[in-house]
């Protein structure tokens, strides 16, 4: 017999949105896909998502196992002890092998704390990964949360995948509209309507960069190349000042010099940076390679398979809350790109030695 | 770990994690891995003259970060380096300063 393989890194992913913007029904419907057949979910309670039809077997008191082979915990303390439980659970064979993680995090919370712990935990950070930040936000009520709250802007900006909920209960153009402020905020991440026919479960923790890529490069152009400066529902410049804009970068980039550069933004300003993402020209490689940091966080760069397209010029999305755009792009320019002559002499002239050695 | 100075091994920067010749390496390309950590050194140094500091690499393992008048510390990764070098010389790193940016582009223009 086989058994089924757990991934060297478990994903962890997020499940965020403001208070009611449908995150406990798009867990019950999650919750019943067999897209998630072999995850774990953890939920702040039991009751509100309504599991007893679903239940086939209680294994503890905080933790169930579905009909859909999902299985579901409940985060009593710290997120942190929660996750590790499951782990050892898992370990010792006492649950399902599950491959991902889901968290469904309260209304009000920054995801980022969240992300951090996965990062940042010394156990945890050899066994799982961060995987999408899925954000919920709500056809009817989302456009005045956008407008008042800091935390519902921060919940888009972070996120991965959007997901419109209540749609049905809004006019398309109020729906358009959203989409627009969404696309402000949040430039890259794919835009999902929870009641749309063509709406799938398993899109939303789908980890394919080439979605990623292709929205980022998107025929349509860039969705902010110029800074975007949010409005509340008033017309009023937002408290939050949550702006978006796209650097592009001519020329190959020095790994070194932007890591460093970015660690030292990220050492000042990191808890202003609410997104850092992009596809980068790196000198002396062949693939891109893509970024992707939330806050202090960054995610291990991945090399991509093949450039998307013909364009082989840099690009870095930011997603800034309250930082000036126009310093940043200047700070770029000045440190980001290695501006001192490489050194093509590295190697000694051995022709040079050789000459020296037969003379 | 390193018995001499207990500084624990093992923690993966994500500036590290770009597979080049020379970063992922421990004991093979050995001249790759020295030459990608001088060009580590070549340009954190670049950076941190702003700010009186200098960088050199400790025994191919850590990297030692000093101010001119010899305080030092050493650090594990680049992800330690600004949270150092801010202790050392005793103000902000930041590379928003507008100062520092006009410095720097001057430099360049030179």
């Amino acid at each position: 017999m086989t058994e089924p393989q757990v991934p060297l890194l478990t994903p962890i992913n997020l499940l965020t949105g403001f208070l009611g913007s449908g995150k406990t029904t798009l867990l019950a419907r999650l919750l019943a896909d067999p897209a998630l057949s072999d995850a774990a979910v953890l939920i702040n309670e039991f009751g509100e998502v309504g599991l007893d039809h679903h239940l086939v077997e209680r294994i503890d008191d905080t933790m169930v196992l579905l009909q859909s082979g999902c299985l579901c915990c409940t985060v009593r303390g710290e997120l942190a002890d929660a996750i590790k439980d499951l782990h050892s659970k898992r370990e010792r064979g006492l649950v399902p092998p599950f491959r991902r993680i889901v968290v469904e995090s309260t209304g009000l919370a920054d995801p980022f704390p969240v992300l951090s712990t996965i990062k940042s935990d010394p156990v945890l950070r050899h066994h799982f990964r961060p995987g999408n930040v899925i954000t919920t936000v709500d056809a009817v009520n989302g456009p005045g949360q956008l407008g008042t709250y800091v935390e519902s802007n921060r919940q888009v900006a972070v996120a991965d995948r959007l997901v419109v909920t209540k749609a049905d209960l809004t006019p398309a153009a109020d729906i358009a509209s959203l989409g627009e402020k969404l696309r402000t905020i949040n430039p890259d991440a794919p835009l999902l309507t929870a009641t749309d026919p063509s709406f799938v479960v398993a899109d939303l923790v789908d980890e394919n960069l080439s979605l990623r890529a292709a929205a980022l490069q998107s025929t349509s152009g860039f969705y902010c190349e110029a800074p975007v400066q949010l409005a509340t529902a008033g017309g009023a410049a937002h408290q939050s000042a949550v702006t978006s804009f796209v650097m592009t970068v001519e020329r190959a980039i020095d790994w070194t010099a932007f890591g460093i550069w970015l660690t030292m933004l990220l050492n000042r300003h990191g808890e202003k940076v609410l997104r850092v993402k992009g596809i980068l020209n790196i000198a002396g490689e062949e693939r891109p390679v893509a970024i992707h940091g939330v806050q202090h966080l960054v995610h291990t760069p991945v090399h991509m398979e093949r450039w998307p397209d013909e364009d082989r010029r840099s690009h870095i999305v930011f997603i800034v809350d309250g930082l000036d755009v126009g310093l940043l792009k200047r700070s770029f320019e000045a440190f980001a790109l290695d501006q001192s002559p490489v050194e093509t002499a590295a190697v000694p002239k051995r022709s040079l030695q050789e000459h020296q050695s037969f003379s | 770990m390193c018995s001499l100075c207990g500084v624990l091994g093992g923690n993966e920067h994500w500036a590290d994690a770009v597979a080049r010749p020379g970063v992922y390496t421990r004991n093979v390309e050995r001249i790759d891995r020295r030459r990608e950590r001088a060009n580590r050194v070549r340009i954190a140094n670049a950076m941190l003259a702003r700010f009186g500091l200098t960088i050199s690499d400790w025994q191919g393992a850590s990297f030692v970060l000093s101010t001119r008048t010899g305080k030092s510390e050493i650090i594990e990764d680049l992800g330690h380096l600004w949270p150092a070098a801010e202790r050392l010389c005793g103000r902000a790193c930041d590379p928003l300063d507008p100062a520092l940016i006009d410095a720097a582009e001057a430099a360049i223009d030179d």
